[in-house]
């Protein structure tokens, strides 16, 4: 063996056993805090709870106030509809005045009046019906009303003159691809997986590494033999584990709590979720590198990457429905690739035009971040 | 005068202490503007453009019919012609189509002789609530579709016509519940995050304990310590209000005063709430941190994002112990319905309670964590 290479050799192991030690610190130091656990381990399963049971954009059961002011045997046949369907409560009120009351009170979400010259005119095959919805809530009123018309339109044919198995006319049989259960629970639990990789990743990092910046421990690393990329490493190391933990009970809880099926890859998703983990701790780090104040961090950290992931990724609200400044600034957020891909591999599976471009997208973006992050941190008293 | 002379100085000192930092000043100002801008614009589950594939067997002129009338509602558009039924498939996998309408060969011979002609519509759900509204808005166009059919047809029209009018937003659009829950929204985080980071700043530079010499009795220092976020959060507020009122034009039915008064008493529980985070922790971390793991169930909690009727009632139960629950309630229904304060205790009372609750609490845990 060369003496050169000897050289080498030892500071090779030096530069593990630096590595081993400082790593160990950070993981000891981020262990000690209770509020970091709280963060890193029980949020995330707060989370998991509140998204796969809490968060649901399915209407299951909505009071409607009727208001009968014609009383023959039709009405009632034209209204059975509303109350055999599971979805509607009714609430049979005297008055349009009480109904009213009612609906402003928020006790009912929608009124359906049937107003006395309704069997009249049911004979004339042109009868009306008046349904009064709550808009403040938009979701819920549309819900309401296709649950209402759909239910009066039922009974309505069922009632018509020589009703046959076959009217004339077109139907639409809707299929539902990739969630066959059409509940929204199979496209949040998903995306859940994003807001918890952000959180832990960027929140929790930027946060505690600003904190060592503003309490110059940093600079107490500095004067110790170690090099910045070692300090980085060291830093990620723990961290990283702590985003994995949340991934991996994530990935249990899909399975096994709400069934969310998984018809990509498990390779893939581990892969994608890896990258974008390194994104999202490469901006944590270079925002508390480039803020070094605890207030400042967490406010960008929030601004940046969490709200974002939350509003416009894609994970409650549709980017095809946006306009196109909106979408184009979503589309600069490395969230919403890590969206598109997560929510493809579970709910569709590897469909590789969407799976390669946004792997892609995200290896780059973490290169440039954790490489700016390190330009970033440097041995020098700011 | 004299009484209130130290807590004006400890007011100032509490202002300074949050804005002397430029960047502070700055980030408590600007991402509220272009926060309520971008959100207002994404916050929508309305349909705006839906890409949709035809697969057209019949190829008929009913058929040719059905698909200008869907096209004709300005939210479709066809990305790809007729093809192989594997070609379709894959651009509704690569999400280059949201649906696919698949018309069979006989649909035009069914049509005409007054049977029921299936059409298959496949969507993607891998968003279900943007399929629900597409499945919605085709059955729309179908119904219309065949209510001229039966005429062409000579057959009665459908017996029962229903008419719809929605109250307080009368499109339904998803912005007009959005943004009013976002003036409350907002300024929760900050309102939460100051009123935590208060004591636990002083704690961590160790100035807590001059501030209990002071001739001010501890109520004087926690109000002290409340009013400068409530003001900061009721400024952040006031900046989503006028962005909501005259960028989206959406009008406010109820009284400034109203929602003035309303802000004002969730602004009381959320630094209630603040200031007791504040008590347990040690540092800023931690206040910070703790303030975090609240606030995210907070917010999901909300009604924000998803109607709470929509919640398992175990989880409805828990949002009475949420300001912003009461917050974006109260805002709403002001803003949106027009109701009065004095109408609306079901939000009030709960607002209050939690500010009696916290407010005490947090000022027992300062006297005594000390001690």
């Amino acid at each position: 063996m060369t003496p050169n290479g000897a050289a080498g050799a030892r500071l090779h192991t030096s530069f593990r056993s630096r590595l081993w030690s400082l790593t160990k610190k950070e993981t000891r130091q981020l262990l000690r805090d209770r509020s970091n656990v709280a963060i890193g381990l029980v949020l995330p399963l707060v989370l998991i709870l509140l998204f796969g049971y809490g968060l649901s954009l399915d209407v299951t059961r909505t009071h409607v106030a009727l208001v009968l002011e014609d009383a023959s045997p039709q009405v009632e046949q034209a209204i059975a509809g509303l109350r055999l369907t599971p979805y509607i409560e009714p609430v049979v009120t005297r008055s349009m005045h009480d109904a009213e009351a009612l609906l402003r009170d928020h006790r009912v979400d929608a009124i359906v009046r049937i107003p006395s010259d309704f069997s009249s005119r049911l004979a004339a095959a042109d009868a009306r019906a008046q349904l009064i919805l709550n808009g403040a809530d938009a979701s819920t009123a549309r819900a309401v009303e296709s649950y209402v018309t759909g239910a009066l339109a039922t009974s309505a044919a069922r009632n018509a003159p020589g009703a046959s198995a076959s009217p004339p006319g077109v139907a639409i049989e809707p299929r539902f691809w990739f969630n066959v259960a059409n509940t929204s629970t199979w496209y949040l639990v998903p995306g859940l997986i994003v807001l918890i990789m952000t959180l832990v990743g960027a929140f929790l990092t930027s946060l505690v590494v600003a904190r060592e910046w503003e309490r110059g421990t940093f600079e107490a690393l500095f004067v110790s033999p170690v090099r910045p990329v070692e300090i980085l490493l060291a830093k990620i190391v723990p961290y990283f584990g702590v985003g994995m933990l949340g991934f991996v009970m994530c990935l249990l809880a899909a399975r096994w709590l709400f069934e969310v099926p998984r018809a990509g890859s498990l390779a893939l998703l581990v892969l994608a979720s890896v990258l974008y983990l390194l994104v999202a701790l490469g901006t944590g780090l270079l925002i508390s590198s480039a803020t070094k104040n605890q207030f400042l961090a967490s406010q960008i950290a929030l601004l940046t990457s969490f709200l974002p992931a939350l509003m416009l990724s894609g994970f409650l609200f549709d980017l095809r429905n946006v306009p196109v400044v909106v979408r184009a600034v979503a589309n600069v957020l490395p969230a919403t690739h890590y969206l598109a891909l997560i929510k493809t591999l579970f709910l569709a599976g590897n469909v590789w035009a969407i799976v390669v471009p946004n792997l892609l997208l995200l290896a780059l973006y973490a290169v440039v971040l954790l490489a700016a992050a390190r330009a970033v941190t440097r041995k020098r008293i700011a | 005068m004299n009484v209130l002379t130290p807590f004006i100085a400890l007011m100032r000192k509490e202002m300074l202490a949050v804005l002397k930092d430029p960047a502070n000043r700055l980030i408590l100002i600007v991402p509220v503007i272009l926060q309520s801008l971008l959100f207002g614009y994404a916050a929508t589950y309305d349909l705006v453009d839906a890409p949709y594939a035809l697969f057209d067997e019949s190829r008929s002129v009913s058929s040719a019919d059905l698909a200008a009338r869907l096209e004709g509602t300005g939210v479709f558009h066809r990305v790809a012609g007729p093809g192989t039924i594997a070609e379709i498939a894959r651009t509704v996998e690569n999400g280059d189509a949201l649906l696919v309408l698949h018309i069979g060969a006989d649909f035009e011979q069914r049509l005409l002789a007054g049977q029921t002609a299936p059409v298959q519509l496949i969507l993607d759900a891998r968003n279900s609530t943007t399929a629900g509204s597409a499945a919605g808005y085709i059955n729309a166009v179908v119904a219309d579709f065949n209510r001229d059919l039966r005429r062409r047809l000579g057959l009665a029209g459908p017996p029962v016509m229903v008419e719809t009018r929605a109250w307080f937003n009368p499109n339904l659009e998803t912005r007009w519940t959005f943004m009013p829950a976002l003036i409350a929204s907002l300024s929760m985080i900050q309102v939460l995050l100051l009123a935590a980071l208060s004591v636990a700043r002083e704690r961590e530079q160790g100035t807590f304990d001059q501030l209990l010499v002071t001739p001010l009795s501890p109520l004087a220092i926690m109000a002290g310590k409340a009013l400068p976020p409530m003001l900061i959060g009721l400024v952040q507020s006031s900046i989503v209000f006028v962005v909501t009122r005259y960028w989206f034009d959406v009008p406010l039915v109820g009284s400034l005063a109203n929602l003035y008064g309303g802000l004002l008493l969730f602004m009381l529980a959320g630094v209630g709430l603040g200031l007791s985070i504040s008590a347990v922790s040690l540092n800023m971390q931690q206040a910070m941190l703790y303030t975090f793991v609240l606030l995210m169930p907070m917010m999901l909690l909300s009604g924000l994002m998803t109607p709470i009727q929509n919640m398992p009632e175990v989880l409805q139960l828990a949002t009475y112990a949420n300001p912003l629950r009461f917050g974006i309630d109260i805002v709403r229904r002001i803003y949106l319905e027009g109701v009065g304060l004095a109408d609306l205790a079901g939000d009030v009372v709960p607002l209050l309670l939690i500010a009696a609750l916290t407010m005490p609490a947090a000022a027992w845990m300062f006297r005594h964590r000390l001690a």
